[in-house]
């Protein structure tokens, strides 16, 4: 798993650094004295794992996870226990480290993480787009079809070999592209607006020159796209 | 009185000298940039970040196998949140166990 760790003590760095060597599966990237300066690493690198530290100024591990919009797998490293109920309501966290970690106690935390790593694997292995029926759309997930009602969706991202479904309750990693889910949904709702995204036209908040609003989504539109949307919009 | 010990120290590094070493370096560097932190905004009654410093400062005082004053430093921490000072001679005192301490390396 490729890791990153935060934290605004070196001490603290240097020691997970040297617990993660111990770990052959463990393989530590970059580490940063601060959440900005990981922030920005996000934004142009994947990482599977991140040790988070709760207790910076400015700028704390809680805060730090609410700006990250698909969070990889977390754990928390901390001098203080008594975050342990709030670190738990973040699906993200696998574990909750007290300083000073021991070697043992770091070595669970990390059977934790791939454990879930692994659960996630099979999870989105198993997902693909089957079929529609009406107004749903049926994803087969560890060999059960899950609906979806078609509506409900507002955006489709492509994100590599895979695509998210996103609705207002939930959100899907599904194993399929853009053009398999496109044929599947109706053509008056939905909308390809760039390469990697698809909208409910239903869905838009507003629109600037080159981008669309969508719930909290800012959804870039590409030029060869965009007269196709303004057609489709009621304009007065 | 507690003294400062390399057990943990000890135990993380595993007999690699050089990792040992490094991290005793920065210890070394980063205790009295702390502790001064520390003084500076307890002097400047800033308690709340002199709170954080002690926050801080625990880890060190962890690592160096120091327990009860592990203890002194969770209670300091929580007595400066609410503006009180209990146990500050305590933990000032652990703080020049630890310089002494730190110097002998």
């Amino acid at each position: 798993m490729n890791c990153i760790v935060i934290d605004d003590e070196a001490t603290a760095r240097i020691i997970i650094s040297q617990l993660c060597s111990n770990v052959p599966s463990l393989n530590v990237l970059e580490d940063f004295p601060n959440a900005m300066q990981a922030i920005k690493y996000l934004n142009q690198n994947k990482v599977d794992l991140i040790f988070l530290d709760i207790h910076m100024p400015d700028f704390t591990g809680f805060d730090f996870i609410e700006t990250l919009k698909n969070p990889p797998k977390i754990i928390l490293t901390t001098s203080d226990p008594n975050f342990a109920i709030q670190a738990f309501e973040y699906d993200c966290i696998v574990d909750y480290l007290v300083k000073p970690i021991t070697q043992a106690r770091f070595d669970k935390a990390i059977v934790k993480a791939e454990a879930k790593q692994n659960t996630v694997k099979k999870t989105v292995n198993a997902e693909k787009v089957e079929a529609t029926s009406g107004n749903d759309l049926y994803v087969n997930i560890d060999r059960r079809l899950i609906k979806i009602d078609i509506p409900s969706i507002y955006l489709v991202e492509a994100n590599g070999d895979y695509i998210q479904v996103k609705t207002e309750d939930k959100n899907y990693t599904v194993h399929s592209t853009l053009k398999k889910i496109v044929e599947k949904l109706p053509d008056d709702l939905f909308l390809k607006v760039h390469r990697s995204y698809v909208i409910n036209v239903k869905k838009i908040i507003d629109i600037e020159d080159n981008s669309v609003l969508i719930k909290k989504d800012v959804i870039p539109v590409s030029r060869s796209n965009r007269p196709e949307l303004m057609k489709r919009l009621n304009l007065l | 009185m507690e003294q400062p010990n390399q057990t943990y120290i000890d135990n993380l590094s595993g007999g690699d000298a050089s990792f040992k070493q490094q991290l005793i370096d920065v210890i070394k560097k980063e205790f009295p940039e702390e502790q001064k932190e520390y003084f500076n905004n307890y002097n400047a009654q800033n308690f709340k970040l002199a709170a954080d410093n002690v926050h801080k400062l625990k880890h060190k005082i962890s690592i160096l196998g120091l327990e009860k004053g592990y203890e002194v430093a969770v209670n300091y921490e929580n007595s400066l949140l609410e503006s009180k000072f209990d146990y500050k001679n305590e933990f000032e005192s652990i703080l020049d166990t630890i310089t002494s301490y730190l110097e002998t390396l």
